[in-house]
C-alpha cells in the first residue's frame, strides 16, 4: 500500500538550517561564513519588521476602519491575555487550563506513538498481515476522525479520556504510516550483513530495523504533536469541563474575539515550544548522520 | 607456494549442478545461473569473472544461505545448506556497515550477535581496527569515513567472525585504483594462513588473476561455468608487482581469450536491447 508519509529528509534539511547559524559564529571566520551571518541579521530584521507592519495596520484600521467588536484588535488581545494571566479566566486559573490541555495532548501523542510504532514496524515487516490488513487502515484514515470528538464525548463523559482518545486517533496514524513505511524501507544488505554475522530476529529488529525507521518516525512527531494539540482542543470544544479548547469555546459563545484570538496565542506557543523539544530529540538519536549542506527548505 | 588441490578430503564448497530462478515481474522465470558444478578446497582462493549481470553474485548467495537453490545442491563443510552455514562471511558490494554505529561498535556487532560479552567483543574489535589501519577512528560514524576507510570497516567486521568460508562480492568495486590495489595487498595478507576459502566476484579479470589460485569463467547470462584457468603465481603476492610478469600477462591473455566470447555476447544482447 502507498500511503501518505512526512519524508524523513524534509525535517532534516529544516532542522539544520536553524543550526547553520549558530555553527558559524563558532568556529574559523572565513569570508563565505561571515557573509550568511549577515544575512540571517538581515533575514531576522526583516521579520521583525514584517511583524510589526502587520500588527500597525490591524491596530489602526481597528480604530479606524474596520469593527473592532468583530475583527478585535492587538492591543485588545494583549490586553485579553494579561488579564488571563495575571487574574484568571471564567475557568479558573489560565495555569491549570493549560496544563490540562497539555495533559491530554501528550497523554494522546504517547500513547499514539506507541501504537503507531508498534503496528508500524509490525506490519512493515510483515508481508501477510499487512496485506490482510490494508483495507480496514486505509478505510479506518478515511473516517473524519475530528468526528470521533463527539462519540468519545458519549463514550467517555467530559473528563480527560475523551481528549485522549482524540489526541490519539490523530496521532496513531500519522505515526503509524511513517513507521510502517520505514520498517519496509529498511536496506535488504544491510538485513542480509547483520543475518551472515549471526543476527537472530530480535537482533534485527533492535539493531537495524529499528534505528533504520528511526529517520521516518521522527518526520511524523513534528506533525504527531501539532496533531495531538488539535485533538485535545477539538474534544475540549466538543465538551469539556476545563482545558484551552473550552476556553475558546466560551468565548465564541460570549462574541469575545480577543478571547478566541488569545487562546489560539496559546496553543501556538505551545505548539512551538514542543516543536522545538521534538527537534532537539532528533538531533540527539540521529547524531550519526551526516549534517545535511542544504539550507534551502527552512519552510 | 603449491597450487591448493581439490582433491584432499571433502570440500569446503561444493555446488552440483546449481540453478537459481526467480520470478520477474511479469510472471515469467529468470534464470540467474544455471547448472554450476564447482568445488572449493579449504585454504584455497577462486576467484569467479564474468561479464556484468550475468549472475555471479547469485552464486554467493546460494553458498550463503541467503537464497536457495531452485535445483541442484548446494554444500558447505559437507552439509547441504539450509540456514546460513556456520563459519560464512560475506562482504557486499554495496556498503553494509551500519550508519548509525561508530567504527568500533560496527566491528564488534558480529561478535556481540554471537553472544560474545560487550568487553571481549570491544577488545577484539579494537585488535581488528588495528589490524586493517583504523586505529584512531573508532568513534567516527561511516558518514566521516571515506570510502576506503568503509571497506576496512566492512573488511574488519567480516573477518573478526574469522570465517573459514570468506565471500566477496567485487568488495573493491567502487575504489579508486590505488585504494584498491592497497586493498588487495591487504586481504591477500589478512587471508594468508588462515585456512579460509574464499569466493572472489569480480569482473576485473587483473584483480581476479593477481589474487586467485584459480578463476572461474561464467558464460553470459544465464551463467554457467566456461573454464576453469589455475593461476600459477607464487605467493606472497604484491598485486602492483606481479601484473607486469610475462606469467601473469601469458594467463591474461587465456583467460581474456575464454572470457572476451562471453562480454561480446552480453554486448551483442545490450545493443539490441537499445535498438
Amino acid at each position: 500500500m502507498s500511503l501518505e508519509t512526512q519524508h524523513p529528509d524534509s525535517t532534516v534539511t529544516a532542522s539544520s538550517a536553524s543550526t547553520a547559524s549558530t555553527a558559524s559564529t563558532a568556529d574559523g571566520e572565513t569570508a563565505p561564513r561571515k557573509r550568511r551571518t549577515r544575512d540571517w541579521r538581515v533575514v531576522t530584521g526583516v521579520r521583525i519588521l514584517l511583524v510589526v507592519v502587520w500588527l500597525a495596520s490591524w491596530e489602526i484600521a481597528a480604530r479606524t476602519i474596520i469593527d473592532p467588536f468583530f475583527y478585535s484588535s492587538p492591543s485588545a488581545i494583549w490586553q485579553k491575555l494579561v488579564t488571563w494571566f495575571t487574574e484568571g479566566t471564567s475557568q479558573g486559573s489560565i495555569w491549570s487550563n493549560i496544563l490540562i490541555t497539555l495533559e491530554e495532548a501528550v497523554l494522546g501523542f504517547i500513547i499514539g506513538t506507541i501504537a503507531g510504532v508498534v503496528l508500524g514496524v509490525l506490519l512493515g515487516r510483515s508481508r501477510f498481515l499487512a496485506d490482510v490488513l490494508a483495507p480496514f487502515i486505509k478505510g479506518a484514515n478515511a473516517i473524519p476522525r475530528i468526528v470521533l470528538a463527539s462519540l468519545f464525548v458519549i463514550w467517555f463523559g467530559l473528563g480527560l479520556s475523551s481528549k485522549v482518545a482524540t489526541a490519539f486517533v490523530l496521532v496513531f496514524f500519522a505515526v503509524f504510516f511513517n513507521a510502517f513505511q520505514g520498517a519496509r524501507e529498511v536496506d535488504r544488505v544491510l538485513v542480509d550483513n547483520a543475518r551472515i554475522l549471526g543476527a537472530n530476529r530480535r537482533d534485527l529488529l533492535r539493531t537495524i530495523i529499528l534505528p533504520s525507521a528511526t529517520s521516518w518516525i521522527l518526520a511524523s512527531m513534528h506533525v504527531a504533536f501539532g496533531f495531538a494539540l488539535i485533538g485535545a482542543v477539538v474534544g475540549e470544544f466538543t465538551g469539556a469541563d476545563k482545558g484551552m479548547g473550552l476556553l475558546i469555546n466560551k468565548s465564541q459563545g460570549n462574541f469575545d474575539a480577543p478571547g478566541i484570538y488569545a487562546g489560539m496565542l496559546v496553543i501556538t506557543v505551545i505548539a512551538l515550544v514542543a516543536e522545538w523539544l521534538i527537534t532537539r530529540l532528533e538531533r540527539r538519536l540521529t547524531s550519526w548522520r551526516p549534517p545535511s549542506t542544504s539550507q534551502a527548505a527552512g519552510i | 607456494m603449491t597450487q591448493n588441490t581439490t582433491t584432499a578430503g571433502s570440500p569446503a564448497i561444493a555446488l552440483r549442478d546449481a540453478t537459481k530462478r526467480f520470478p520477474t515481474k511479469d510472471g515469467g522465470t529468470f534464470t540467474a545461473i544455471r547448472d554450476v558444478t564447482l568445488d572449493i578446497a579449504a585454504g584455497e582462493f577462486v576467484a569467479v569473472v564474468g561479464p556484468t549481470g550475468c549472475g555471479k553474485s547469485t552464486t554467493l548467495s546460494l553458498v550463503s544461505g541467503l537464497e536457495p537453490a531452485s535445483r541442484g545442491t548446494v554444500r558447505v563443510h559437507d552439509a547441504p545448506v539450509t540456514g546460513i552455514p556456520d563459519g560464512v562471511g560475506y562482504m557486499f558490494q554495496a556498503d553494509a556497515v551500519l550508519p548509525w554505529k561508530n567504527v568500533l561498535d560496527n566491528v564488534a556487532l558480529g561478535p556481540r550477535y554471537r553472544g560474545m560479552p560487550k568487553r571481549d567483543a570491544e577488545a577484539k574489535a579494537r585488535d581488528w581496527i588495528e589490524r586493517v589501519g583504523l586505529t584512531g577512528f573508532e568513534d567516527r560514524y561511516p558518514h566521516q569515513l571515506s570510502g576506503g576507510m568503509r571497506k576496512r570497516v566492512a573488511m574488519a567486521q567480516t573477518l573478526i567472525t574469522e570465517p573459514s568460508l570468506l565471500l566477496l562480492d567485487e568488495p573493491f568495486g567502487a575504489l579508486d585504483v590505488q585504494t584498491r590495489e592497497l586493498m588487495q595487498d591487504e586481504l591477500l595478507e589478512l587471508w594468508s594462513g588462515t585456512g579460509a576459502a574464499v569466493v572472489f566476484v569480480t569482473h576485473d579479470l587483473t584483480e581476479a588473476i593477481s589474487l586467485a589460485d584459480r578463476v572461474v569463467v561464467m558464460t553470459a547470462g544465464p551463467a554457467t561455468i566456461k573454464d576453469v584457468v589455475d593461476i600459477d603465481l607464487p605467493r606472497p603476492r604484491r598485486v602492483e608487482e606481479i601484473r607486469l610478469t610475462p606469467e601473469f600477462i601469458e594467463i591474461y591473455k587465456r583467460v581474456w581469450d575464454s572470457l572476451r566470447e562471453e562480454v561480446e555476447i552480453t554486448r551483442a544482447r545490450g545493443a539490441s536491447r537499445v535498438a
